[in-house]
């Protein structure tokens, strides 16, 4: 498959969200592309997001998600730190 | 707000109404509020709740779909509070109603497993002496 390129919405909350401290980001990514490669790229480029683990929970398009699911133009990745609701 | 999420008090009654019906002979409630926790030398004084709202919507949706679709003769409400709740105030209102008390009992128990497993919402303790932690539920301990 060409690559072409897209743009990816992410969406940091709770201790992520303090760590980066934003809760969205915008980042350009080369497709195809995973949700584990936009994380790497991620830890990668940002200095405070090698704080996150390397295999956090995420979500695209809110769904729960693995790290191996594909990622398209225009996706939210939202990572989520340990759930704690109820 | 979205449906499943409130920034006040949680009114019970109203959910107890939104699955009341003459059909239903049984109804389950469960209240999760905020303890004080287990280290009497810095009490929990309130806990900050947060959450990827529109997540929680479309989560808590599937939930009760699940429910309904596994008990056909039961209904579900619940809803959970987000921001600060006080100490001893309830953070989460589960209701089921059903025919009878063994399905009204399972699905109020589903529920609350369910939102605890899946749903995005994080919980940030604060205690007496000014501190305040993340809590990772899996563990049951603070995280940095």
């Amino acid at each position: 498959m060409e690559a072409t390129e897209g743009t990816i919405r992410v969406r940091l909350f709770a201790r992520y969200a303090e760590l980066l401290g934003r809760d969205t980001l915008t980042l350009t990514v080369t497709l195809p592309t995973t949700v584990a490669d936009v994380v790497a790229q991620l830890r990668r480029t940002l200095p405070a997001a090698q704080a996150l683990p390397e295999r956090p929970l995420t979500a695209v398009n809110l769904r729960h998600v693995f790290p191996e699911s594909p990622l398209s133009d225009g996706d939210e990745l939202a990572l989520l730190p340990p759930l704690a609701g109820g | 707000m979205t449906n499943f999420l409130t920034r006040d008090s949680i009114f019970i009654d109203r959910l107890l109404r939104a699955v009341a019906s003459p059909e239903h002979g049984g109804t389950c409630l469960f209240i999760g509020t905020v303890r004080s926790g287990s280290d009497e030398s810095a009490p929990v004084t309130d806990i900050e709740y947060s959450a990827y709202d529109e997540m929680v919507e479309v989560e808590m949706a599937r939930i009760v779909d699940e429910v309904r679709s596994r008990w056909p003769v039961a209904r579900v409400a619940l809803q959970h509070r987000i921001g600060i709740v006080p100490l001893g105030q309830a953070s989460i209102a589960v209701v089921a109603a059903a025919p009878h008390r063994d399905v009204a009992f399972q699905c109020c128990r589903y529920v609350i497993e369910e939102v605890k497993r899946r749903v995005p919402i994080w919980k940030k303790e604060r205690h007496a002496d000014g501190t305040a932690e993340w809590v990772d539920a899996r563990t049951r301990t603070a995280i940095a």
